[in-house]
């Protein structure tokens, strides 16, 4: 991370939370939870200057009311950067407004059904016990660079059916888009055009011989006119795929293992009642929702009271509005038994996220394959966590203890 | 905030669901909680299973699923 660092113009340190929020500020990054309160506690809507100007909304009310209206804001642009220029490489449905929208995603979402999901299932199960299988025995690992990191990024590959062992170049992709991108516009335009021309020479295979993979699926699949989508459809969703499916999940599964690791009393209760893993995935998803989308606002309105100008991005935070005591009881508290969990961690209204079903599973199935060979683990206190920046937060660095290491 | 009211569920033991399809976006909640009550199309998405009659001894998971519905899509109807 420290090199790529360095290559960042640098942003003034914040000091005015509440009129000067920067979601890359390394305060931020480490533990955003304390910021959110405070800016709840100010105003449903925060506003800064950074990034061409941005707003905030920091409840959950004010989140779902612009997730949910797509006449005031728009989803071309679904990263809040420093630069904004002409979007060339839109990828559909994220970036796509009503009526565009639907169709587009509409073809996305059969394969990604929970039924779908059960066939991906074993692959997923022997993915991640491969990963146990090579490092159990040193009782000690960096759980996020050796486990929780090849999951998603194995089952995307999978799925999409391109060779697993890539997996080192797409993470390199996602890395230079979501965190240097931000600030950089030469590498995200460099790691864009990479991933279309690998994912060209895929498409391009598969017209002579298709394959029973998701990117023939796309390559198959019509419009409603019965017409095959445009090339530049095809790789624009597979980009998207392939960024969206990759360190989200990881990030995930990351934080709930984090959690585990601090909570021996969460960990306990996992292992002795496993049938309570589906509440407590849902609660790691609440408390730690990784993903923070963006829209631009493209119609002056109002949100909360709160006055909305086009020409600004919205930094759409569903990990704030998860912990909003107005709409969850003890929101600032893990309760992996939690009953009622409406949460928006997966977004909310038409963007919901199409792999909200993998990412359930493979959560799922890596902290169950984690818990049943690795029942008893902990933070190495010789070793630091690192938290990714940007708009998908999870621990980059996850230095874990075992059996009788340390 | 809605809040299950499930103590008057099981006096009542008439319920009925039903999934707002315009509401309904697809997270499969429902599904995961109470798969006896809710089914889902090739999309995804869910609506009630048959006539969105809940079975006697179900009316807590028609509840569960209720307040776990991120859309707030579900409805269910004491007769």
């Amino acid at each position: 991370m420290s090199d790529s660092v360095s290559m960042m113009p640098e942003h003034p340190p914040v000091t005015d939370w509440i009129r000067d929020f920067d979601h890359t500020d390394p305060t931020w990054t480490e533990n955003p939870f304390p910021i959110w309160e405070q800016l709840r506690a100010a105003s449903p809507v925060v506003h800064t200057d950074r990034f061409l100007g941005c707003y905030m909304p920091t409840t959950y009310e004010a989140v779902k009311q612009i997730a949910y209206d797509t006449e005031h804001f728009s989803s071309r642009r679904v990263i809040v950067r420093d630069v904004r220029p002409e979007i060339t490489q839109p990828s559909p449905p994220i970036t796509s407004d009503p009526p565009e929208h639907k169709p587009a995603k509409q073809l996305l979402l059969p394969p990604f059904t929970p039924d779908a999901m059960k066939k991906l299932e074993p692959r997923v199960r022997a993915i991640c016990n491969e990963l146990i299988d090579e490092f159990i025995e040193d009782g000690k690992c960096d759980a996020a660079a050796r486990y929780t990191k090849h999951i998603p990024v194995r089952a995307i590959a999978h799925m999409l059916g391109i060779p697993e062992k890539d997996s080192d170049l797409f993470i390199k992709w996602i890395h230079e888009i979501l965190e240097l991108g931000i600030k950089n516009e030469e590498i995200l335009m460099g790691a864009l055009h990479e991933m279309t021309a690998y994912f060209a020479g895929h498409v391009a295979a598969r017209k002579d011989k298709p394959t029973d993979d998701l990117i023939t699926t796309l390559m198959n699949a019509r419009d409603k006119d019965g017409k095959p989508l445009s090339d530049a459809h095809v790789l624009g969703s597979l980009r998207l795929l392939l960024i969206a499916g990759i360190d989200t999940t990881w990030s995930a599964i990351g934080s709930s293992l984090w959690h585990l690791s601090k909570t021996p009393a969460d960990r306990a209760r996992l292992t002795a009642e496993p049938e309570l893993m589906p509440t407590a995935i849902e609660e790691f998803l609440r408390a730690y929702s990784p993903v923070t989308m963006a829209r631009e606002v493209v119609k002056e309105t109002t949100i909360s009271g709160c006055p909305i100008k086009p020409g600004n991005m919205v930094l759409l935070s569903f990990p704030a509005a998860n912990r909003d005591p107005a709409m969850f009881y003890d929101a600032d508290k893990v309760v992996i038994d939690r009953k009622e969990n409406r949460h928006a961690a997966f977004g909310l209204g038409i963007h919901r996220c199409v792999g909200s079903n993998l990412a359930r599973m493979e959560m799922t199935v890596a902290i169950e394959e984690w818990l049943k060979r690795i029942p008893d683990f902990r933070l190495d206190p010789a070793g630091k966590v690192a938290w990714s920046e940007g708009t998908v937060r999870g621990p980059r660095a996850l230095p874990l203890l075992f059996g009788g290491a340390g | 905030m809605l809040r299950a009211a499930e103590g008057s569920a099981r006096m009542s033991g008439k319920l009925k669901i039903h999934v707002d399809q315009d509401r309904c976006q697809g997270h499969a909640r429902c599904k995961a909680l109470a798969p006896e009550l809710f089914d889902l199309d090739e999309y995804g998405n869910a609506h009630e299973h048959g006539e969105g009659r809940v079975p006697e001894g179900l009316e807590d998971k028609a509840y569960l699923a209720q307040t776990n519905c991120p859309e707030f899509a579900i409805e269910v109807i004491e007769e």
